[in-house]
């Protein structure tokens, strides 16, 4: 293999995005001269306040909130899981000790969940589809009087598979327990409203729509009851303390904002890049196949799978050649496990340890996806070529 | 992540490939895990004449089965025995922590080799 890295293509937007020159130079001016504290009484403080104040509003706006006040800044998408699963029910287990949740969450859900567990509470893992679709007949069974919480990803990020959340919110508040979305990846690439949707909790975070790292935002439908998950002075409605991350929440609003207007126009132009590039990655190559749902999936999201190769030696290969993608393999990983997500479809570890992720965004081009289309028959040539596993067929 | 010649070894693996009447094979590994190595050895003279490898696996996998590969060839069979998966990664100027045990078995693969031919030799001899 030869170096080509004459221009680099980087396709991983869902574990890391760019910052919209946009919201960058949004946030600059609180740092050095607008940096007062939102609690302060006087003029620069409330000045921040006011600042904190219309950014609320314009979050609240990108999900259809009932009222800005139901959107609480958070660092990110973690703590936004954190605050909802442990929060909702910790403050509810008077009326019942039982959570569910799904096989393809993250691990901010599921390890809150695993926590939840050992404090005595019982959590349900429900399966999936082989498209990674939520077994809904299965919530119905699993839902009963002590269950005060349900947590499903929106759409996950390593398979892209959309939830039926409308179907699920039904299902959920039928039993009246409340329903908490993980909408880290979906929020700014698909419309949500969490009115007609009729969500409970819902996470988002800011650098899965350009903004910065370090920011994020769970929105609680006004009349849920929860708690906070850690204590202080009482800011965010006592639900976060801390004093605010005015640039981040900022930046955040900004990118909300440029979001909610640039939405359509980039999801159209992103679903025929994603489908050109899967065409492009399965057709010419035998054994290969699509992770996730054919239609119901997030507009920027590739997920393939080689048989008889592995992931990082197919990261390994695309990096030498400037492209920068993602795999659920154990060994793309720091677990040592493959990825509990393409597990959950049924596959068995050393197909998933295959998998090639291509998360695409703002940046990308029908060239740069001509360009990973024209690599990867010669890359999954080679790496079978050195396995052992590959069928005589194949050489 | 990984050393420069790690990279070089992933990018221009030596010896890769089948010895289709080698005197020993030894495979370690499992794909469940992600790694599986298989090494062939062609053995004169009480010499590792050849040694070809088969790898699937991650980019660590890939190198350690190349560089035991350079490592082996010519040596006596208790050279190749005294081979290690210490000696293997230090030779490619490190491995990252997580991949010495999990990834790193292509000196086992060849010790396993040389055990096989000596089995065979065994037989043979029993045979006569």
């Amino acid at each position: 293999m030869e170096n080509d890295k004459e221009k680099q293509i980087y396709m991983d937007y869902s574990a890391g995005q760019p910052v919209d020159p946009r919201v960058t130079t949004a946030m600059l001016p609180f740092f050095n001269s607008r940096f007062g504290n939102p609690s302060s009484v006087h003029t620069m403080g409330q000045e921040a306040k006011q600042t904190l104040q219309n950014s609320r509003e314009i979050v609240a706006k990108l999900i259809n909130s009932e009222t800005p006040e139901a959107i609480i800044f958070t660092s990110g998408a973690t703590e936004s899981n954190n605050l909802a699963i442990r929060g909702t029910a910790g403050r509810n287990k008077s009326r019942g000790n039982k959570i569910i949740t799904s096989n393809v969450e993250h691990m901010s859900v599921v390890n809150p969940c695993k926590l939840m567990i050992r404090n005595g509470f019982q959590v349900i893992f429900l399966p999936v589809d082989k498209f990674g679709i939520l077994d809904l007949e299965k919530l119905e069974t699993e839902l009963d009087d002590q269950t005060t919480l349900v947590s499903i990803v929106y759409a996950n990020p390593e398979i892209g598979t959309i939830e039926p959340i409308k179907e699920i919110s039904k299902i959920v508040h039928a039993k009246k327990a409340f329903l908490h979305v993980d909408a880290t990846a979906a929020c700014g690439q698909v419309p949500i409203d969490v009115q007609r949707e009729n969500i409970d909790l819902l996470t988002m975070s800011s650098n899965d729509m350009y903004g910065p790292k370090g920011v994020g935002a769970l929105y609680i439908k006004p009349g849920t009851t929860i708690e906070p998950a850690n204590q202080g002075g009482g800011q965010e409605r006592g639900l976060r303390s801390g004093t605010e991350n005015i640039p981040g929440i900022v930046g955040f609003a900004k990118a909300a904002e440029i979001a909610k207007n640039e939405m359509a126009n980039e999801s159209q132009r992103l679903t025929l890049l994603r489908n050109n590039l899967i065409k492009g990655l399965i057709e010419p190559i035998p054994y290969s196949y699509l992770n996730g749902h054919p239609t119901q999936r997030l507009p920027n999201n590739v997920s393939v799978r080689y048989s008889f190769i592995e992931g990082e030696s197919i990261l390994l290969s695309l990096d030498i050649m400037g492209v920068y993608a993602s795999s659920g393999s154990a060994c793309a990983a720091k677990t040592l496990q493959p990825s509990h997500v393409l597990l959950a479809l049924g596959l068995q570890p050393e197909d998933a340890h295959g998998s090639l992720m291509a998360t695409l965004g703002r940046e990308n081009t029908q060239e740069d996806v001509d360009k990973l289309k024209s690599l990867m028959p010669d890359i999954v040539k080679r790496l079978r070529d050195m396995s052992p596993l590959t069928p005589k067929e194949l050489k | 992540m990984y050393s420069e010649k790690v990279m070089q070894h992933f990018k221009k693996p030596q010896n890769m490939g089948e010895i289709l009447d080698a005197d020993g094979v030894g495979s370690v590994g499992n794909p469940t895990c992600g790694d599986l190595m298989t090494m062939y050895i062609k053995v004169k003279d009480n010499r590792l004449e050849d040694v070809k490898f088969k790898t699937y696996g991650c980019g660590a996998a890939i190198a350690t089965s190349s560089m035991t590969t350079e490592l082996a060839k010519g040596k006596t069979i208790d050279e190749a025995m005294q081979i290690s998966r210490a000696s293997v990664a230090e030779s490619l100027g490190g491995l990252p922590p997580v991949k010495m045990h999990c990834s790193n078995l292509a000196a086992d693969a060849l010790h396993a080799a040389i055990e096989d031919y000596q089995k065979k030799q065994k037989n043979k001899k029993e045979v006569e």
